[in-house]
C-alpha cells in the first residue's frame, strides 16, 4: 500500500483468528476470538483513529488555526497520537499526564516535540482531566480537544472501526473493547448494533490499585460525556492480574505481543466465549488489541512471576 | 449467605477502615439493606434518593458490572464478590 504521509497510512488494521485461544475454532458451534490489531497505527495503538479525527474536526470548525497549542489531558496513547499529528501539521502540545504511567510514553512524547505537565499520581486521569480544565481557563488560546467528550472520538470508530469489521468479519457477533474515554465502544458498538441488530458490545476496564481511586469524595467521580451506556450489553472490571495473566497468554499462544489493556480485553472475551461455548452455542467475537507491549517493558509486565508483576504494576496506569 | 463486599477507600468510613466486610442478601438490594443495618450510612452512599445507583458509583459482581445484570435486582449466591469502586476516567 502507499500513502500520501503518515497520517493517511491509518486504520484497516489486520483482524486475526486466535485459534489455540479461542474455546472452539473448529467444527460444530465454533466459538471463536478475533483480535484486532489496532497497534499497526501511525504511532502504535488505536488512538492514531480518534486523534487525527478529532484534529480534522477542529480544523473544519476553524477552532484549530495554524500556530495553534493543543492542550489534552492524556495518560499517553491519546498524546502520543496527537503529538505525530501536531508535529506534521505544525501545532504545538501540551499533554497533561499523570505521573503514574510508564517511562517510555514520557520518552516518547518529548520526542515528538510535547510539552508534558505532571498531575499527581493519586487521583490517576481524573486529576489529569480536572487538572487540563484549569489549564484550559488560565489559557484560553490554548484548543483542549477533550477525547472524553468530543464526538470525533466517537465517530471515527463509527466510520473506521465499525465497518472495517464488519467488512472482515460478517459473522461478528460479540465485539469487546477497553472502556476509558469510551469512544472506540460508543462509535463502533454503535455502527455495528445498526448493522447486526443482535451483537453484544462488551466493555473491559481496568481495576487499579488503591492509590489511583484516591479521590476525596464519590462526588469527584467521574464518567466521560460520551458515554452511553445504552449501547453496552455487558461491563467486566479487571484486576491487573488477570490483564497481565491474559496478555501473557497472548504472546504464548499466539505469538502477539500486545499492551496490559490488551490483556484485560482478552480476559473479558474469554469470560464471554466460556458462556457461549458452555451454553453450546457458536459465536464470532472480535476483540481490540489497542497497542503492541514495548511501552510497557520498563513497567515488568513481561518478566519474572505473574504475582511479581502484577505487585509492581499496582499503582500504575497501564490502560 | 455470606457475600464478600470489597470497600472502596473513600467509604471506609462507614466500616471502621476495613477493606472488605460481609453481608447477606439473595439480591444486590437486600444486600445493601443488610450492610446499611451493620454499617448505618453506606445506603445513601452507593442509593440515591430516587432510589437508583449513584451515578459516579460502580458495583461489579464477579467483575461484571451490575447496571447490565438488572442492576439492584441483580441476583446473589453464596461465595459470589460484591466489589464497590467510584467511576474514574481512562484514556
Amino acid at each position: 500500500m502507499r500513502y500520501e504521509s503518515l497520517v493517511d497510512a491509518f486504520g484497516d488494521t489486520p483482524l486475526v483468528g486466535l485459534p489455540r485461544l479461542s474455546p472452539r475454532w473448529e467444527g460444530e458451534n465454533p466459538v471463536r476470538l478475533w483480535a484486532k490489531l489496532e497497534d499497526r497505527n501511525p504511532t502504535g495503538s488505536i488512538k492514531d483513529r480518534a486523534a487525527l479525527a478529532m484534529v480534522q474536526a477542529a480544523e473544519a470548525d476553524g477552532r484549530l488555526t495554524p500556530g495553534c497549542t493543543i492542550l489534552e489531558p492524556t495518560s499517553g496513547n491519546t498524546g502520543i497520537s496527537l503529538a505525530m499529528v501536531a508535529k506534521l501539521r505544525g501545532y504545538g502540545l501540551v499533554c497533561v499526564m499523570p505521573e503514574n504511567t510508564s517511562v517510555e510514553r514520557r520518552q516518547l512524547l518529548e520526542m515528538f516535540g510535547a510539552r508534558i505537565i505532571s498531575s499527581p499520581a493519586a487521583g490517576g486521569s481524573n486529576q489529569a482531566v480536572a487538572t487540563a480544565k484549569q489549564l484550559a481557563q488560565q489559557y484560553p488560546d490554548w484548543v483542549m480537544l477533550y477525547q472524553y467528550g468530543n464526538p470525533a472520538n466517537a465517530q471515527a470508530h463509527y466510520e473506521g472501526t465499525g465497518p472495517e469489521l464488519l467488512r472482515d468479519l460478517p459473522t461478528i457477533t460479540h465485539f469487546v473493547a477497553g472502556l476509558g474515554t469510551t469512544g472506540t465502544l460508543m462509535g463502533t458498538g454503535r455502527f455495528l448494533r445498526e448493522k447486526v441488530p443482535d451483537i453484544q458490545i462488551i466493555a473491559a476496564e481496568p481495576r487499579y490499585g488503591e492509590l489511583v481511586y484516591g479521590l476525596r469524595n464519590i462526588d469527584e467521580g467521574f464518567v466521560p460525556e460520551l458515554y452511553d451506556d445504552s449501547v453496552l450489553t455487558s461491563r467486566f472490571s479487571v484486576t491487573s492480574y488477570d490483564a497481565l495473566r491474559r496478555t501473557r497468554e497472548l504472546i504464548e499462544h499466539e505469538g502477539i505481543f500486545a499492551g496490559v489493556s490488551s490483556g484485560a480485553i482478552l480476559h473479558a472475551a474469554l469470560s464471554i466465549a466460556d458462556r457461549v461455548a458452555t451454553a453450546d452455542k457458536s459465536a464470532d467475537i472480535a476483540f481490540i488489541v489497542a497497542d503492541g507491549g514495548w511501552k510497557y517493558l520498563s513497567t515488568g509486565a513481561y518478566s519474572g512471576s505473574l504475582q511479581q508483576a502484577a505487585e509492581k504494576l499496582e499503582g500504575q496506569l497501564w490502560a | 449467605m455470606a457475600i464478600e463486599v470489597k470497600i472502596p477507600t473513600i467509604l471506609r468510613t462507614y466500616t471502621d477502615g476495613s477493606k472488605s466486610v460481609e453481608a447477606k442478601g439473595d439480591t444486590l438490594s437486600a444486600l445493601i439493606d443488610d450492610l446499611d443495618g451493620s454499617h448505618p450510612g453506606l445506603k445513601g452512599r452507593l442509593i440515591t434518593d430516587e432510589g437508583a445507583l449513584h451515578r459516579f458509583v460502580n458495583i461489579y459482581v464477579n467483575d461484571e458490572d451490575v447496571r447490565f445484570t438488572g442492576s439492584l435486582e441483580t441476583q446473589l449466591k453464596d461465595g459470589d464478590t460484591v466489589t464497590v469502586l467510584p467511576a474514574v476516567a481512562g484514556g
